[in-house]
């Protein structure tokens, strides 16, 4: 399918412009945080950028445990069909 | 009677036989209509207990009207009236019938004032989500739903049984804050904990609801496991075990559905994760953490069925329901797109929606609690919510690539529950003091600081971040993922067929070396009588037979001349 007849969502054009508004987004919520009086529950909590690298990390172990865990138990779809 | 002595629940149990006997123009009417009359009684019934019926030595009290009690019975309320309007292009009767029985019994489990109508209301709830699941049709329905029931009765049984040790010990029947340290008690804790899909046996909740129809899973995704944490909510508060369960059930929740491939058994197992959020909180205990935990169960009712009506209209359209078949329905089922949007945004606890307000009285009480270890993981886990149920449930249902599919938004019906489950999410996230004027505590909670709502976005935000750099690892794949019911669907069944297989053996083994030493022994005998003339021979010589038959004669001939 040619680019312009598909949904204009999806043209790669907008995709990019999403990335790049995403990223610029992102920034712009980090540097919040110069901003904001962030009152610590705990101490690492009142770092600057904490819940942004916090959530980078854990969703990317989250994710990389799933894989591996995936690998021990994972089976195909029709496993259970002879039931 | 009056009207406060009809346990609100009642009306749609009574309704539920009415159904099937009423014609095609007048059901409609009945299955909108009778949940809002529900939600009247709920709300017309002052605090306090009414409808108490002596049995044997005891007094049931059928309706035990409190803030907490009223909360449930509303969202169970307006969830039957949206279920059901979703489900008005349901054709099969029973399932309606069954799913008005089932809400009914979940009602009587929230306002039931002691034990023993906690237990009649536990079990009618079971049976009747079981025919939910069965009315789906099919063998594959029927297997499933009969595994599901045996988890039930299993769980109820353990109810029943912690319920009579419990009454026999205290010798009250009263339904109050326990503690999980006597025999009762842990079996009572045991057979909520089973309904609320705690480990190890949870698996009854992503087997059973994905199979479900487009409508039924809807009802299932918000009866047993929220009546089940309105039990744990009023009998185990600030249990500390349930904060490692629930913490556990969070992750598992995130883990699985990040594995998996169908669209409803993501939702399931989120919806284990968010009965997590629930059960930590219980177990943290403070006025805090269950006004968090009781307004969470709220919006989660909400969000969760619309996230389930959004999977069932694409499952109604389509007829499929696994992501590497879908994709790209934006185009064609705009609304439905935007709907289960919402909801994903609410679970993820998105600002200006539902989840948001809710979950986070959860997470603040454990910071008030000096909680480290939870707090950190419960942050964690806020991220992993928007990971696994708020970008990937509708990334891969309604974006990621193109599956040619273009089925149109589902009929008007359907549409409207969607409209009207997702405004809710957004006016609670909105306006949440109507909803904290509902807790049973007072709240002093604050949801909207600057700090807060930033910070909330940088989790969120950077959490979506990594779903899509990681993208190339979250291909889906036709797979499903092994949990702990292959212990008893596979292993033990296994099991048991080697157990037999050498049972049989040996019984085999055992017949064998009996018939051969018979047949042993009986050829011994006839060997031993081959010869002529011995006892047991085949042969007799002429000769002999002459002579016996003289014998006979002379003896006859004796006889004769004595006579």
């Amino acid at each position: 399918m040619n680019d312009q007849e598909k949904h204009w969502l999806v043209r790669e054009k907008t995709i990019r412009l999403l990335w790049r508004g995403g990223i610029a987004m992102l920034f712009l919520l980090v540097m919040a945080d110069f901003f904001i009086h962030a009152h610590p529950y705990f101490q690492i909590d009142g770092t600057f950028g904490f819940f942004s690298w916090f959530a980078l990390v854990t969703c990317i172990s989250m994710v990389l445990f799933a894989k591996a865990l995936g690998l021990l138990l994972k089976r195909k779809d029709t496993y259970y069909d002879n039931e | 009677m009056t009207m406060s002595d009809l346990p609100p629940g009642l009306v749609l149990i009574i309704g539920a036989f009415i159904l099937p006997i009423v014609g095609q123009r007048l059901r409609p009417i009945l299955t909108l209509g009778l949940p809002l009359l529900t939600l009247y009684l709920v709300w017309s019934l002052p605090n306090g207990t009414f409808s108490t019926v002596p049995m044997l030595d005891y007094n049931l009290a059928f309706i035990q009207s409190d803030s907490l009690s009223r909360l449930f019975a509303t969202v169970f309320s307006i969830m039957t009236f949206g279920g059901s309007l979703f489900a008005l292009k349901q054709k099969r009767v029973l399932e309606l019938a069954s799913v008005f029985v089932y809400a009914g019994s979940a009602i009587g489990v929230v306002f039931a004032g002691d034990l023993i109508s906690l237990f009649i209301f536990w079990e009618i709830m079971a049976v009747a989500s079981t025919l939910v699941v069965l009315s789906a049709g099919g063998k594959r329905s029927y297997q499933i739903s009969m595994r599901y029931f045996l988890i039930h009765v299993f769980g109820g049984t353990l109810l029943l049984i912690g319920i009579l040790s419990h009454i026999v010990d205290t010798g009250s029947t009263a339904f109050t804050a326990m503690a999980p340290n006597t025999f009762g008690t842990i079996f009572i804790l045991m057979g909520f904990l089973i309904n609320a899909a705690a480990p190890p046996l949870s698996a009854w909740l992503s087997d059973a609801y994905p199979e479900a129809s487009f409508s039924g899973a809807v009802f299932l995704s918000a009866f047993t496991t929220k009546a089940a944490v309105y039990v744990l909510l009023r009998g185990f508060p600030g249990s500390e075990v349930l904060i490692f369960i629930g913490v556990f059930m969070i992750f598992y929740g995130i883990i699985y559905a990040l594995l998996e491939n169908d669209m409803r058994r993501i939702l399931a197992y989120s919806i284990v994760n968010q009965v997590g959020f629930m059960v930590t909180g219980v177990g943290i205990g403070t006025e805090m953490a269950l006004n968090g935990v009781a307004a969470h169960a709220f919006t989660h009712i909400i969000y969760k069925g619309l996230l389930l009506m959004s999977a069932g209209s694409v499952l109604y359209m389509t007829g499929r329901r696994k992501c590497t078949d879908l994709g790209g329905l934006f185009q064609s089922m705009p609304l439905t797109a935007i709907c289960s949007i919402i909801g994903a945004l609410s679970i993820s606890s998105f600002p200006l929606t539902s989840g948001f307000i809710s979950k986070s009285m959860i997470s603040q009480a454990a910071a008030d609690e000096s909680l480290t270890l939870v707090w950190f993981m419960l942050m964690a886990a806020s991220a992993g919510v928007f990971l696994h149920a708020g970008i990937k449930f509708p990334w891969f249902v309604f974006f990621q690539k193109d599956s040619g599919l273009r089925p149109s938004d589902p009929p008007w019906s359907m549409r409207l529950a969607m409209i009207l489950f997702a405004s809710i999410c957004i006016g609670l996230g909105v306006w949440p003091e109507y909803l904290y004027a509902m807790l049973p505590y007072e709240v002093t909670y604050v949801p909207y600081t600057v700090t807060h709502v930033v910070q909330m976005l940088q989790l969120l935000l950077f959490s979506g971040f990594a779903f899509f750099i990681m993208l190339p690892l979250m291909k889906r794949t036709l797979t499903i993922t092994l949990d702990f019911d292959w212990t008893y669907r596979r292993f033990f069944a296994l099991l048991l067929r080697r157990m037999f297989t050498i049972i049989w053996k040996i019984d085999g083994a055992l017949r064998q070396a009996f018939l051969s030493k018979l047949d042993s022994g009986l050829s011994y005998l006839a060997r031993r009588n081959v010869g002529a003339s011995s006892l047991l021979s085949r042969d007799h010589p002429a000769g002999s037979m002459v002579i016996w038959v003289t014998v006979l004669l002379a003896i006859y001939l004796l006889m004769s001349f004595i006579g």
